[in-house]
């Protein structure tokens, strides 16, 4: 009798290497509930509509790819000139040498490992809570794994004003490693945080961040990627705002072989605002860039307000995606909600995929959404040059003002001040 | 200064000679006005001497201080010495004013092997420069051109021309869009630039921008070529006569 080798399974392979990390009764149950959504799941496939844009392979493989650790050749940090309260991972591990101690007014911080060895802990009502919530109506495979098996990350409740932001910098030292990480942010009603990320994190990097907006709260999460070119990374931030509730997120990425962000936020609570932001500049002549965003909105109570602005600026090849929608249910009325998703390609190799969508089921709403892709403009261009400015730094003036108003949607002007001398700086080091 | 010789430019797009057989020669101090019809060729003109794209010249050529300027990038004729004072100033959403004029400023003087101006400087300068148009610090401050009313776009022009300090400048109908107050305001600094190490070449339809900005000769442009030049009392003639008589004598 013959006998035909069974298909092998891409899941059973790629959970093989992991092994579920321990903790209370009450984490454990979260990892396996997200255990058994993935297994569901299974993992995103070339056909899987969500990923239509972007090949999930690399992220799927068992073992990551390398990725040489990027010099930056000594340039001053992001974020350098802003008081902050430093918490340090080295390839998704916690490095409390290099971390600041973790104590701050205003918040109460530490990190999952902690909070999850823990037989009661308040993180049980958001850890793998958001993530499942935001499982429906479409699956996210890569952030069930990440709760079932990130062992790492930081838990913070925010009761008061945060004394100054808390700045989570990822450092990649091995060229092979496989990082998850995995914070949890609660803001009490009337609470204040600014959340700043940065750094290269990994050569495989799952990075998924539950945040819980309480009444009246604001939440400000500014992200810069890059510059290291060879990162391969998910990312996903699941949030829930309660009425009056401020969520502001920015994200700037330079370079990545593969950047995949994900944001899903779910509007529960009347009046409340979130606005997505995201600027991204990607030039695949040396090392592949592909860039995705993606977006998910959920409008369930009266009067938010939701704003997505995202831009892309690519060349020599390089991709980016945008898979933004706002959802409004029914009796979500007055929602005032605009997407807008831009590129501008330098070249012709460029490519920009764009799915915007809008579905709504109230009567009484505004909901708007733009998505372009365009070249530089030539009188701008001519008009520039005319002065004197020669075409390249002209292409860097413009394409620093293409940005400019997703920058703009960084409330604090220190570090939107941080973000554009940071691009400058980067665009200048790439003219030589 | 400026020499132009047998300039002939077609479209590079289409088969459409538009300059056919242009002889200019704009001495250093000079301020030289070229008139003439719509259609004529006089904005043509101005966009290849400052080296707009989509224009091909098919014969002769033009010099800058005898550098062939057609050899040029723009921002290397910008660097020589040429601005183009455009018609229609172009907005650009997103580049502030002032971040405009250092880089133009600091990249020509670059491209001079001078220094860069400092911070501090190029404040004082453009503070100064700004003041004597009537130009207010939120003007340096917005973008470019953006919600600038018609006058403000050309005060702006002609705030760039100041701060750059061109040897040849190029106004192409300044006067367009401008109240009597506005182009009055532009004219005195325009003359305010007027020296013997710069040269003008002001394009108009009208003789009124004349009466503010006098100049030394006055070419007709007609169908692409340069037809009748003179004093300043040809633009008179002009304005009581139109163009039929001048363009009648030609043929």
């Amino acid at each position: 009798m013959a006998v035909t080798n069974p298909k092998p399974d891409p899941l059973a392979a790629r959970l093989a290497g992991l092994a579920m990390p321990d903790g209370g009764a009450w984490v454990q149950d979260a990892r396996k509930g997200a255990l058994d959504r993935l297994t569901v799941q299974g993992l995103p496939g070339r056909r899987d509509e969500y990923w239509q844009f972007t090949r999930p392979d690399s992220l799927n493989a068992p073992d990551p790819d390398a990725a040489g650790v990027f010099d930056a050749g000594g340039e001053a940090p992001v974020y350098g000139e802003i008081d902050r309260l430093k918490v340090v991972f080295v390839d998704g591990i916690f490095s409390a040498e290099e971390s600041d101690p973790l104590a701050l007014a205003g918040i109460e911080i530490e990190r999952l490992a902690q909070a999850a060895a823990s037989d009661i802990h308040w993180a049980q009502g958001l850890y793998g809570v958001l993530e499942e919530r935001g499982q429906t109506p479409v699956a996210r495979p890569f952030a069930a794994l990440n709760t079932a098996f990130a062992g790492d990350g930081v838990v913070i409740r925010v009761t008061g004003k945060a004394a100054k932001p808390v700045n989570l910098i990822y450092r990649h030292e091995n060229e092979t490693s496989d990082a998850l990480l995995h914070h949890v942010v609660k803001l009490e009603p009337g609470a204040d945080l600014t959340l700043l990320e940065n750094g290269p994190a990994a050569a495989r990097f799952n990075k998924v961040m539950e945040v819980e907006v309480g009444d009246g709260a604001a939440f400000h999460h500014v992200r810069t990627q890059g510059r290291d070119h060879e990162r391969q990374a998910v990312t996903h931030v699941f949030a829930r705002l309660g009425a009056e509730a401020v969520f502001k997120s920015f994200t700037l990425t330079v370079n990545g072989l593969l950047t995949r962000n994900e944001c899903v936020v779910e509007l529960t609570g009347d009046d409340a605002v979130a606005h997505i932001a995201g600027a991204a500049m990607g030039d695949a002549s040396a090392c592949a860039f592909h860039h995705d965003d993606t977006v998910f909105v959920t409008h369930d109570a009266e009067r938010c307000e939701s704003r997505q602005v995202f831009k892309k600026v690519l060349r020599n090849g390089a991709v980016g995606t945008f898979q933004g929608k706002i959802l409004v249910k029914q009796g979500a009325q007055k929602t005032d909600g605009y997407q807008k998703s831009q590129a501008l390609l330098l070249d012709e190799d460029a490519t920009f995929l764009a799915k915007p969508e809008l579905e709504i089921y109230a009567d009484d709403v505004i909901c708007s959404h733009g998505s372009t892709s365009g070249a530089i403009d030539e009188e701008a261009m001519f008009y520039l040059r005319s002065r004197g400015v020669p075409e390249v730094l002209a292409t860097d003036l413009l394409v620093l003002a293409f940005l400019a108003d997703t920058i703009a949607e960084i409330e604090a002007p220190d570090i939107a001040d941080d973000i554009t001398s940071r691009l400058d700086a980067w665009l200048q080091r790439r003219r030589g | 200064m400026l020499k132009i010789n047998n300039l002939h430019v077609k479209l590079e797009e289409e088969e459409k000679q538009i300059l056919k057989g242009v002889d200019l020669e704009v001495p250093a101090g000079a301020v030289h006005a070229i008139m003439g019809p719509n259609g004529s060729g006089k904005s043509t003109l101005s966009y290849v001497l400052s080296g707009r794209d989509g224009y091909e010249v098919t014969e002769g050529g033009a010099t800058l201080d005898g550098e062939d300027l057609l050899e040029m990038e723009p921002e290397e004729r910008a660097a020589a010495g040429v601005f183009l004072a455009f018609q229609y100033p172009v907005e650009i959403p997103g580049v502030g004013n002032m971040t405009f004029l250092r880089t133009a400023l600091n990249a020509q003087r670059k491209a001079r092997g001078q220094e860069e101006l400092s911070a501090a400087d190029f404040l004082k300068l453009i503070r100064e420069k700004a003041k004597a148009l009537k130009i207010d610090a939120d003007m340096l401050k917005r973008p470019v051109n953006v919600g600038f009313s018609g006058g403000e776009k050309k005060r702006n022009e002609i705030l760039q021309m100041a701060m750059l300090e061109p040897k040849m400048c190029i106004l192409d109908e300044t006067d367009s869009g401008l109240d009597v107050d506005a182009m009055k305001l532009v004219s005195e600094g325009v003359n305010a630039l007027r020296d013997e190490g710069r040269a003008f070449l002001v394009i108009t339809h009208y003789q009124r921008l004349l009466d503010h900005i006098k100049p030394d000769v006055v070419h007709i442009m007609a169908d692409g070529r340069i037809v009748k030049s003179g004093g300043p009392e040809l633009a008179l003639e002009v304005e009581h006569n139109g163009y039929a008589d001048i363009l009648a004598e030609q043929v």
